[in-house]
């Protein structure tokens, strides 16, 4: 019996009724990629999503059809995943700060606020 | 300008596209990987978008129907497409090898083009010329990846040349304009573009380690270009119009 389906080009590849094909192993599939998008010359590079691939080429080509159709870009970097070396999960906690250090972070300092007073003033003494 | 052999162009240009872009789209959920197949349904819609462009010259230049109505209401034998472009899908490798001689002809006619005295053609040929570019990158890491990858995949890309090769040069069909167009500047001889044509395919079919095959009988595939098609473009317009024909006035 061949397989009859709603969808003609189904129907027209005469494929048997019974799928004869084995599933593949987990993992035997292509090396995966990571993809990193560049919005604008000069600007950081953005990482966008994974893509399977064989060779880096072709990474690239399928790069540019998942992540750079609908968005306006400039340049694609395609990285292998297993080029990645990242931290563990289970490490996560070196993250968090032991003892009260926000006198380190730079948000911490309101520069906006300062800037805009003083500009403020210096308009309203050129308006005098 | 003779406007008889401009619209006859148009009508090749245009009929070549949508044929070759339907074709291609029929692979869109059933292509070979995920990936692969989005890559092959955007640039199915590409050449099917391009269609649309020469579609629209023909309405607004020309006189012509609007390009839904010559889309999808047209008989077969209106057509002026090759008969290389309505050949069915087999192998994925032949809609490749295909994919390939077809966009590398599509890319000397454009640069041909961006050239013709024909203005308004000249300024599309530019337009169309970028997204060409994907595609031949998309067509060229394909064949050099699979002409040499396994003995598999070089036995299916060669069985595809052996079969797409013969049947492509019905793309340089020379109709009865083909003078015309070339001493109006509006479009080199097809004989021409197919010598610059081989040059191109040739030198990538070579170092991809395939080869292109002795053809007896260059104008085997001819006939297209004169409304003589085979049955696959029945068959394939009539499974393309099949919604439009319930109701042609409908709007989407």
């Amino acid at each position: 019996m061949k397989l009859n389906s709603l969808d003609p080009r189904i129907s027209r590849a005469e494929l048997p009724e019974e799928n004869q094909y084995t599933p593949k192993t987990e993992l035997d599939q292509w090396q995966t990629w990571e993809v990193f998008h560049q919005r604008n010359r000069g600007e950081h590079h953005t990482h966008v999503g994974i893509v399977h691939a064989p060779t880096a080429d072709i990474a690239l080509l399928f790069a540019k059809e998942q992540y750079a159709r609908r968005m306006k870009c400039v340049n694609l970097w395609v990285v292998p995943t297993s080029a990645v070396y990242a931290t563990s999960y289970e490490d996560s906690d070196m993250f968090e700060p032991g003892i009260d250090k926000s006198y380190r972070e730079a948000f911490s300092y309101k520069n906006k606020e300062l800037i805009q007073k003083f500009k403020s003033e210096q308009a309203e003494q050129a308006a005098h | 300008m003779n406007q008889d052999a401009i619209k006859d162009l148009l009508y090749r240009l245009a009929d070549d596209e949508l044929v070759i872009g339907h074709r291609m789209s029929e692979w869109t959920g059933l292509g070979p990987f995920l990936e692969e197949d989005i890559a092959f349904a955007s640039i199915a819609q590409d050449e099917v978008g391009h269609s649309q462009a020469y579609y629209t010259l023909l309405h607004e230049l020309l006189g012509e129907a609007i390009p839904d109505v010559l889309a999808f209401q047209r008989q077969p034998e209106k057509f002026r497409s090759s008969l290389f472009t309505e050949q069915p899908n087999g192998d994925y490798a032949f809609s490749l090898i295909r994919h390939f001689l077809y966009d590398f002809a599509e890319e000397v006619r454009l640069e041909a083009l961006v050239k013709s005295k024909f203005a308004p053609l000249a300024e599309l040929a530019v337009k169309l010329s970028r997204e060409e570019r994907y595609h031949q990158l998309h067509a060229i890491t394909w064949v050099n990846q699979l002409g040499s990858a396994t003995e598999e995949s070089h036995r299916r890309m060669q069985d595809a040349v052996n079969a797409a090769y013969p049947m492509a040069l019905g793309l340089f069909e020379p109709t009865e304009w083909n003078d015309i167009l070339a001493a109006e500047g509006i479009m080199p001889r097809e004989q021409e573009l197919q010598a610059a044509w081989y040059l191109k395919v040739e030198e990538h079919l070579t170092a991809a380690g395939l080869t292109i095959p002795a053809v007896s009988d260059p104008s085997a595939f001819y006939g297209g270009r004169s409304g003589k098609h085979s049955e696959h473009l029945s068959k394939m317009l009539k499974e393309m119009t099949e919604v439009t024909t319930i109701d042609p006035t409908a709007v989407w």
